[in-house]
């Protein structure tokens, strides 16, 4: 049980800006529920780092991309919980990169199942919970990418795009129950993603970023924490994190 | 009144009235039969579906989407669960 915390249950929470907001919420005092699909060993050493600064984690494996493993995630969270849930963090997410004249369906397909069909399951399971309690807020992690697009990622793209329709039909459905939606649009974060960018690349980025620096994971944890606890009266945006980039 | 008929007729009314109270926020008084949820009772369709979802939990049912659709009245609900219910 999770005693009187606020409780977080964040998708794809053993790496990257998942385990950055992990561990924010967890500093901020909620309980959290760690999702992940593979990395097991990654996901706990997520929740050791949580128990070891005092606070409360579990991990839990599952696919979110599946219904039934969706379905499977949440009785188990909620009964690690007490059946309470105050925020959800749609944030697992993968890449299949490759031009779109030769890009597979499949490539297609299992980045649009899990960055777009995963946020829409775990919402939806999300909403029961939420609407008993007359209160909840679901942070969906997009990307700039969404908005401004980019050579090879015509998939991701249209995926971090389709997380904003969501969030703003789910803000407008759910805004009577005081649940409010948001998403959250990062831009260029230190990351797996960005490490595997060479140092010509990495460059020409920094030219255009006018805060002349790549983003802390740490940086988008923090925003999320603050829409989650601290802005009772946003919802259905989506905001950027993105240190100026397209100015 | 037929479905209210027998003794354990009138409990359920009784126990579904108490859910359509609590969830819409309306007097007894007002939840009658014939009282159809948006029309009479001012629930929108948010409304119908917690409403939905709170007598799935009250009588242990899982009532699918098809049928959800048709639970428009206080009776629809009372005849649903008495045909349903374990």
């Amino acid at each position: 049980m999770t005693a009187d915390r606020p409780v977080v249950l964040v998708t794809g929470a053993s790496r990257g800006i998942g385990r950055a907001v992990a561990l924010a919420f967890a500093a901020a005092g909620h309980a959290v529920a760690i999702n992940y699909a593979k990395s097991a060993d990654a996901a706990e050493a997520v929740v050791s780092a949580v128990v070891e600064g005092g606070g409360m984690a579990r991990a839990f494996g599952a696919d979110i991309s599946r219904g039934a493993d969706v379905d499977a995630l949440f009785r188990d969270v909620l009964a690690w919980s007490g059946q309470r849930l105050d925020v959800l963090v749609n944030n697992a997410g993968i890449t299949r990169d490759g031009l779109a004249v030769r890009m597979s369906e499949e490539a297609w397909d299992e980045v649009l199942d899990t960055n777009l069909k995963g946020a829409f399951l775990c919402s939806r399971a999300a909403i029961r919970p939420m609407m008993k309690q007359r209160s909840g807020c679901i942070l969906n992690i997009s990307s700039v990418v969404g908005q401004d697009g980019h050579v090879g990622q015509a998939n991701y793209a249209a995926s971090k795009a389709g997380m904003v329709g969501l969030t703003v039909s789910l803000a407008k459905e759910l805004g009577s129950r005081n649940i409010r939606v948001n998403a959250i649009a990062p831009g260029f974060i230190l990351s797996d993603m960005t490490e595997s960018l060479d140092q010509a690349a990495r460059d020409v980025l920094l030219q255009r970023l006018p805060l002349s620096r790549f983003g802390e994971p740490a940086e988008v944890a923090d925003f999320c924490v603050f829409l989650a606890t601290r802005a009772p009266y946003v919802t259905g945006q989506l905001i950027r994190v993105d240190g100026g980039l397209h100015l | 009144m037929s479905e209210t008929g027998t003794v354990s007729g009138q409990e359920l009314f009784e126990r579904i009235r108490a859910i359509v109270v609590e969830k819409l926020g309306v007097t007894a008084d007002v939840v009658t039969l014939e009282a159809s949820f948006q029309e009479d009772l001012g629930a929108d369709s948010l409304d119908t579906v917690e409403l939905v979802m709170a007598v799935e939990e009250a009588f242990d049912l899982q009532i699918p989407d098809e049928a959800a659709e048709g639970l428009t009245t206080v009776a629809a609900v009372v005849s649903y669960v008495e045909a349903n219910k374990a």
